[in-house]
């Protein structure tokens, strides 16, 4: 997990660097500066064109100084994701783990406060509509307003968007821009084409933004698609901030609760990759108009 | 009772004690998505005035959610010494405070009005109160509860060792129990939450803790937070369970919502003191936490504060060997940022306190809220000093069952450090015996995990 997060670690410590230098808080140019005794040699800012960089050790390297059983906390840190046999300072972490610490919660809270790229969505031919809220911190805070559309976008899947379709994918940002960013390019395309080549007919994907899993049942009803599909970002663990879902509904209405959807969870690179999950999704979409019933009523009858 | 207060210029009238009561709170996310908070600075202050002239009567008399409809509230009005009441029930809310500060006022003293005050009088006080006020109150209150051991001795600080893991791995649980324990975590509870709630993996992690406390004759209590009909059915198959463990809330609507009620709680608690394996009397663990019920839709239109003081009310009746909230960890539409949950952390440990609950202190935080690591130790230190019993105990603060951030093994040994706290006496005595802990203080051989893999 944080073994695969090491190149957007790498990143974000060369920002963070680059912003101090910016601060004037680190010396631009000249000589090296050192960190602490843990990171002595290592340059810790030089100049952006030069190809050293700053990173964390390996997560398996033993951080206790004097082990009684070096094995056994090998073994024991190869059975837990958690963060165990990370030593100490006095009572206090060391400061790689500490910064490893901040890196996690850092890649998490980006995922959460930033926004999908309107360069993204371009790239990916994705039309933005907006849910009923108004701004990031009124997404977290105000979940009902989260599942409503907003007047203009009603307005323009109305226009725009084919209706009568069999399946209509959303792509939802949810609680992780980054798991949208990261899981789309490889899980969209595999989706369609998986619908396609089964002669389903599938509307153009669009983008909800500072959307929740509900805002697919007014567009359900918008588009009259038969089954509604939102590829959604997960909260973010420390863990992993790529974590995407995908919750599939059959012919919403007003008493449609949380049961009556299907969901296939833990999409990401460490997970059920992108790929993959695209084609699987695909069969399951395809179940699901042949049931014409999603989650639990569809799983009875499978 | 009068509705009514006007600051300076100003004229604010309030409906009901339950409009008073929600917007004298400070803000929190989770009473403006309900749509109940002051809708300014100084319809906030006004509420408070109003709150301060109230007596404990009209607060009797008037319970947020009406008895004959409620659970929750029969357990708090059902539960009450009405002789004590009567003695204190002139008293305004203002004085209340006054009193609980008052440095003639020993703990002892709240202990013994405790039980005339009903739920929503404590909330009530607490309403009035500033950060300081909480942690000095907090803080004369000192509440003992026993399992195996003795926790809230005085100068001490307790842990739950928590250590879960994602798919409840055996091997993987062990290892981190271990890192715990060498860092001295795991005098209050060993507690695991599982991944599958069912009677097999249940019964599995209670023996694994079971055997490993008997192995190394370590005096702490065992648990593991499923369901509690889950661990009633492996109670029964001959499961050892030292503490039953439940989530609880503060409207009988939430409860339902978590599947459990009084008769069900009082299955459990007449099961454990018969089949479990401590020594009580205290046998129960319960969690709690504010903005539960707003995410249940089970709030009836009462404040998050309030409905967590009402969970305290419930909790008395079983006299649990600790109670802790999980405030932090609801989200950002009941509790926004840093800021709120400190407040809400040391209002927790404040009402539930003044309930006479053992009280322990989870400071929390989830990843899309307004909330880091600096702010959840802040608020470490702060109920530590107003003297919360136990904290939890995670491996590098990072919880990876629950995906949320808790104080750290780490914060736990530097907690204790820093004021001069130790662990529960027959835990301190263990530690010196591992060679884990010397004159309060970790010794070299402290923070690795293998000391138990010879």
């Amino acid at each position: 997990m944080a073994v695969a997060n090491n190149e957007l670690e790498k990143v974000i410590i060369q920002s963070v660097l680059e912003e101090l230098a910016k601060k004037g808080l680190l010396p631009s140019k000249g000589k090296d500066h050192v960190m602490s005794s843990a990171m002595q040699d290592t340059p810790l800012y030089s100049n952006t064109s030069s190809e050293e960089m700053v990173t964390f050790p390996p997560l398996d390297e033993m951080q206790i100084s004097k082990p009684f059983n070096a094995d056994a906390v090998k073994a024991m840190k190869k059975s837990t994701p958690a963060r165990i046999g990370i030593g100490r300072a006095g009572a206090r972490p060391k400061t790689m783990s500490w910064l490893r610490f901040l890196a996690d919660h850092a890649v998490a809270q980006d995922a959460v406060f930033l926004d999908v790229s309107d360069e993204f969505l371009k790239q990916n031919n994705l039309m933005t509509v907006q849910s009923a809220v108004t701004s990031k911190d009124e997404f977290l805070t105000r979940p009902d307003l989260g599942r409503r559309l907003s007047e203009e976008a009603v307005k323009t899947i109305t226009e725009k968007c084919e209706k009568n379709v069999q399946v209509q994918i959303l792509v939802v940002d949810g609680l992780s821009s980054t798991a949208i960013e990261a899981n789309i390019p490889d899980l969209l395309p595999a989706l369609m084409q998986g619908l396609k080549s089964a002669g389903i007919k599938v509307g153009a994907p669009f983008f909800v933004k500072y959307g929740r899993v509900w805002v697919q049942d007014p567009i359900a009803n918008l588009v009259k698609a038969d089954v509604i599909v939102s590829l959604i970002g997960e909260r973010p663990g420390l863990g992993t901030a790529e974590s995407l879902s995908a919750y599939m509904i059959y012919q919403p209405n007003e008493k449609t609760v949380e049961a009556d959807r299907t969901v296939v969870s833990n999409i990401h690179k460490g997970g059920i990759p992108p790929a993959e999950a695209g084609a699987h999704l695909s069969d399951v979409v395809q179940q699901i108009l042949t049931a014409k019933a999603s989650g639990v009523k569809f799983n009875q009858q499978k | 009772m009068i509705l009514k207060a006007k600051v300076y210029s100003k004229i604010f009238a309030f409906k009901s004690l339950k409009e008073v009561m929600a917007k004298a709170n400070e803000e929190k996310s989770g009473d403006e998505l309900v749509g109940i908070a002051a809708t300014s600075a100084s319809e906030r202050v006004a509420a408070k005035l109003v709150l301060s002239n109230l007596t404990l009567e009209d607060i009797y008399n008037n319970p947020v959610i009406p008895y004959e409809e409620d659970e929750v509230t029969r357990a708090i009005y059902d539960g009450l010494n009405l002789r004590i009441y009567q003695e204190i029930k002139s008293w305004t809310v203002g004085h209340l405070r006054e009193y609980i500060l008052e440095h003639k006022t020993s703990g002892d003293d709240l202990a013994h009005i405790s039980r005339g005050l009903t739920s929503e009088m404590i909330a009530a006080v607490a309403k009035l109160m500033s950060t300081m006020d909480l942690v000095y109150g907090s803080k004369k209150m000192r509440i003992h509860s026993h399992c195996n051991t003795t926790l809230g001795v005085p100068g001490t600080l307790a842990f739950r060792c928590q250590p879960n893991h994602p798919t409840d791995n055996v091997e993987g649980i062990l290892a981190a129990m271990k890192e715990g324990l060498s860092y001295g975590s795991g005098d209050a509870v060993i507690g695991i939450n599982p991944v599958e709630d069912n009677v097999e993996t249940v019964t599995r992690l209670l023996e694994m803790v079971k055997n490993f406390m008997t192995k190394w004759e370590i005096p702490t209590q065992n648990c593991v937070l499923a369901h509690v009909t889950t661990q009633m059915k492996a109670i029964e198959k001959g499961a050892p369970v030292d503490l039953v463990f439940q989530s609880i809330a503060g409207t009988q609507k939430a409860n339902d919502a978590f599947g459990v009620n009084a008769a069900i709680l009082d299955e459990a608690f007449d099961l454990i003191q018969r089949k479990g394996t401590a020594t009580g009397p205290n046998l129960m663990y319960f969690e709690t936490g504010q903005g539960s019920e707003v995410s249940l839709d089970a709030h009836l239109g009462v404040d998050m504060m309030t409905l967590e003081s009402r969970t305290y009310g419930y909790a008395r009746k079983y006299h649990p060997f600790m109670t802790n909230n999980v405030s932090g960890f609801i989200g950002p539409e009941t509790i926004y940022s840093g800021r709120e949950v400190l407040r809400a952390d040391l209002e927790d440990l404040f009402m539930g306190k003044l309930h006479g609950l053992p009280m322990g202190i989870a400071p929390c935080y989830t990843n899309h809220m307004k909330m880091d690591q600096n702010d959840q130790e802040m608020g470490t230190l702060l109920c530590a000093m107003a003297g919360s019993n136990f904290f939890m105990g995670v491996a590098g603060g990072d919880d990876v069952m629950l995906s949320y951030q808790d104080t750290s093994f780490h914060d736990d040994a530097s907690t204790r450090e820093i004021l001069g706290l130790r662990p529960l006496p027959e835990f301190e005595k263990w530690l010196e015996k591992m060679g884990i802990l010397e004159n309060g203080l970790l010794t070299e051989r402290a923070g690795d995990p293998s000391i138990f893999d010879k």
